[in-house]
């Protein structure tokens, strides 16, 4: 990848130097005009269709499916719009709208503050599938150019609008700024290819707030410097999420429930469009090159992730994870009865975090942040809110499946997050909670009343509920693969090759370095521990009984 | 009989031994180091001095097998039975009474039967074993084949461990012996110059006088 840019670079410089200043000479009164339309050929605020008042995201999305006929129905398949992925190495259901997860628990019955996040229209209710008619995908949230395209935070995904664009109206965008009018003319006529400002207003606030869940997607990749993430700094690669997370109509490669956990493909065949976020997929599986070094380097690669090594630590950057969720102390409230936010955590900007929230709980942070190391094949096993759980033991949310030394695992990094939440005490399974709801009694968030706030989730899961809840300890592992460091920052041999290192108790892979003491190192410590006493005694006698005839 | 120096060490030996003894020395140092009983030197640089002396040490080996056998030089690490009680006695009892050592280094026997016995030992059992399991270890990407390798390679590795810490005693005793006898500096002595003072039978010393002059110090006054 850099050799092909730096030669690509090169061949440029190259071409300038001998056909450009050759041509400058020549014709140094010309005036070239640049060539227009830079990535497209289209110009889309020339199209009469996007020079109107639109009044809704709908109408815009009716706008670009008068061209791109196939769009909708192509978003629609995916996950980004269907929030639902059926996992065929495990057979579950997964996604969003399934799911249990260690943050905010469940999405229905807190809609459409959890949908504001979805990639259409107006998805108020879990209970049906997303709205259906073409109009109902966003397409701006992806394409948007003009940096002023926002969802409103509680609004099912669509924009906060208001008669002035660009002015302040009522409420947050789900990153938690306050809201403006989006101007929708202007987003429409500035589409292009998605950047990390689009991926990232979704995935870097997942959880509620900047990096609280990934812990490798924050805020700080929309400039990073070289140092949080090579690929993605404007000193590194500069490059932006899709580079990586290749498509295929409207579907993204790269996913946390199915993961290319151990790509021997590689590169492919030249040229090969691979459909594939893996690291292999550009690098190859032999990446190092060069020296003795590169080859015992490429010998890990059939073990170790590229990224346990390549991501020392997560959370870089300056913006801190959340790294461990309490909701079980949440509802407290001070002497006039009034919710309480202490902040204990500064972050490396200086920024003051939450630290206990009446609505959430507590909580703690993390910044640069050592992972946790398992063995993985790529698929991970949800404990979904219908599985019998055992409270006395904590709790996998989700369990990373693959077997040490497993011919399809690897070694690879995760956040582990820490949780305490709701079960259903009677039943043995995770409670749905209903956390938000502005206007009913019920909602946690509203009346800090846990009996009240689970008895509405499960209602509104349609999940049969015992009537008593409790909390129980929960982990829930999130893969570490962004936010690679250069190579030079890569981690240091001793880092695991050492008897404290960071892959201790991980069994399958035999590590020189970390066991010095093992049964034969101590026999072979033994032997020549005698072989020195020995020779010590031998030669103390030598000494002893010197003068008794001579050494010769 | 007479004692003459003659060069018992021809240059290629002597480079071979001490080739070797570094090789082995630098060796030892980076494979503690490797299996984590000193921290010294970074790990990474550890394993690939460890590695290139090994390849290296692996080309003398080569060498050096192919001139024992072209010289016929192997026989002299032949073990032999007798006289080795003799020499057992001697470095556990004899040695502390200030007896002569039961053996005189000849022409075509350096070693005491002890020493050829040791030196058996070593090349037929503990060296076999250490390179053995060294490639094999070394070269384990390329015959890995799934969960069963990594038991594999975890005897290979204690193999190659238990060999190493074998060589390491040898080293020690190895050093301590040429103490012994004449003492340090005579024992060393012939393996940087070549020449030790042999116990020659008159046909020897008529022989090399007249075919291999250069073998022969002149009879000067010894020591």
């Amino acid at each position: 990848m850099h050799a092909s840019r730096n030669t690509t670079a090169f061949a440029r410089l190259a071409y300038s130097l001998a056909f450009g200043l050759t041509a400058s000479v020549a014709f140094a009164q010309e005036v070239i005009p640049p060539v227009p339309g830079e990535g497209s050929t289209a110009d889309h605020s020339k199209f009469e269709i996007l020079q109107q008042e639109f009044k809704s995201g709908p109408e815009v999305t009716a706008a670009c499916l008068s061209c791109h006929t196939e769009a909708d129905d192509q978003v629609m398949h995916s996950i980004h719009f269907q929030w639902e992925f059926d996992n065929p190495v495990t057979g579950q259901t997964l996604g969003k709208s399934k799911v249990i997860n260690a943050f905010c628990g469940n999405v229905v019955g807190n809609e459409p503050r959890c949908t504001s996040c979805h990639a259409g229209y107006g998805w108020d209710d879990m209970h049906s599938a997303p709205p259906q008619q073409s109009t109902a995908v966003d397409c701006l949230v992806c394409h948007d150019q003009s940096g002023q395209y926002a969802k409103l935070s509680t609004g099912a995904g669509h924009p906060p609008l208001g008669d002035v664009p660009g002015e302040p109206v009522k409420g947050q965008t789900i990153t938690g700024a306050d809201a403006w009018a989006v101007d929708l003319m202007k987003s429409a006529q500035s589409v292009g290819m998605p950047t990390r400002e689009n991926c990232g207003q979704c995935h870097f606030y997942g959880g509620g707030g900047d990096n609280v869940k990934h812990g490798d997607l924050s805020s700080a990749l929309y400039d990073p410097d070289i140092h949080t993430d090579v690929h993605m700094s404007k000193d590194g690669a500069n490059m932006v999420c899709s580079d990586c997370h290749t498509e295929e109509s409207h579907n993204w490669a790269g996913s946390r429930y199915l993961m290319d956990a151990k790509d021997t493909i590689g590169t492919g065949e030249p040229g090969e469009h691979r459909f594939s976020a893996s690291c292999e997929s550009c690098h190859s599986d032999s990446p190092h090159e060069g020296d003795l070094m590169a080859i015992k380097l490429n010998d890990h690669v059939d073990k170790v992730a590229c990224q346990t090594c390549h991501i020392p630590e997560f959370a870089r950057g300056g913006v801190a994870t959340k790294t461990y969720w309490d909701w079980s102390t949440a509802g407290r409230l001070n002497a006039e009865g009034q919710p309480i936010a202490e902040h204990n955590f500064t972050q490396s900007d200086g920024q003051e975090l939450h630290t206990y929230l009446t609505i959430k709980g507590d909580f703690e942070w993390g910044e640069n942040v050592e992972p946790y190391y398992a063995w993985f094949n790529g698929a991970v096993d949800y404990t979904l809110p219908e599985e019998e759980i055992d409270p006395t033991q904590v709790v996998e949310i989700n369990k990373v499946l693959g077997t040490p030394d497993g011919e399809d695992s690897r070694i690879w990094p995760f956040k582990r997050m820490v949780g305490r939440q709701s079960y259903d005490a009677g039943y043995n399974k995770l409670a749905y909670s209903h956390v938000w709801g502005p206007t009913t009694d019920t909602a946690f968030w509203t009346n800090y009343d846990w009996g009240k706030a689970i008895e509405a989730g499960m209602k509104a899961a349609g999940s049969p509920y015992s009537g008593e809840y409790g909390f129980i300890d929960t982990y829930m592992y999130w893969p570490i693969t962004h936010m690679v460091a250069p190579a030079d920052e890569a981690m240091d041999c001793a880092e695991c090759h050492a008897e404290d290192g960071r892959l201790v108790g991980l069994a399958g892979v035999v590590m020189p370095g970390t066991n010095p003491n093992s049964i034969v190192g101590r026999l072979g410590q033994l032997l020549v521990l005698l072989s020195a006493l020995g020779v010590v005694g031998h030669g103390l006698l030598r000494l002893l009984s010197r003068g008794k005839g001579g050494t010769h | 009989m007479s004692k003459r120096f003659v060069k018992v060490y021809p240059r290629f030996e002597r480079l071979w031994h001490w080739t070797q003894a570094l090789l082995i020395a630098v060796l030892m140092f980076t494979g503690l180091r490797v299996s984590g009983v000193h921290e010294l030197i970074p790990f990474g640089p550890a394993v690939m001095l460890h590695t290139l002396s090994a390849l290296t040490l692996l080309v003398v080996w080569i060498f050096a097998t192919f001139w024992l056998f072209t010289t016929g030089t192997w026989r002299q690490f032949l073990p032999k039975v007798e006289g080795m009680l003799a020499t057992a006695r001697y470095y556990a009892y004899g040695i502390f009474k200030g007896e002569e050592p039961p053996y005189q280094k000849q022409m075509l026997r350096k070693h005491n039967p002890l020493q050829a016995a040791t030196y058996f030992g070593l090349k037929w059992v503990v060296f076999p074993a250490i390179w053995v399991s060294g490639i094999i270890y070394l070269t384990y990407n390329f015959w890995d084949s799934g969960a069963d390798s990594t038991f594999v390679l975890e005897v290979v590795r204690n193999i190659h461990l238990l060999a190493a810490y074998v060589i390491f005693a040898f080293v020690i005793v190895h050093v301590y012996l040429l103490t012994t006898g004449h003492g340090f500096r005579e024992h060393v002595k012939p393996m940087v110059t070549g020449y030790d003072c042999i116990e020659l039978t008159p046909e020897q010393e008529a022989y090399l006088e007249s075919n291999e002059p250069g073998r022969l110090k002149p009879v000067a006054p010894a020591e």
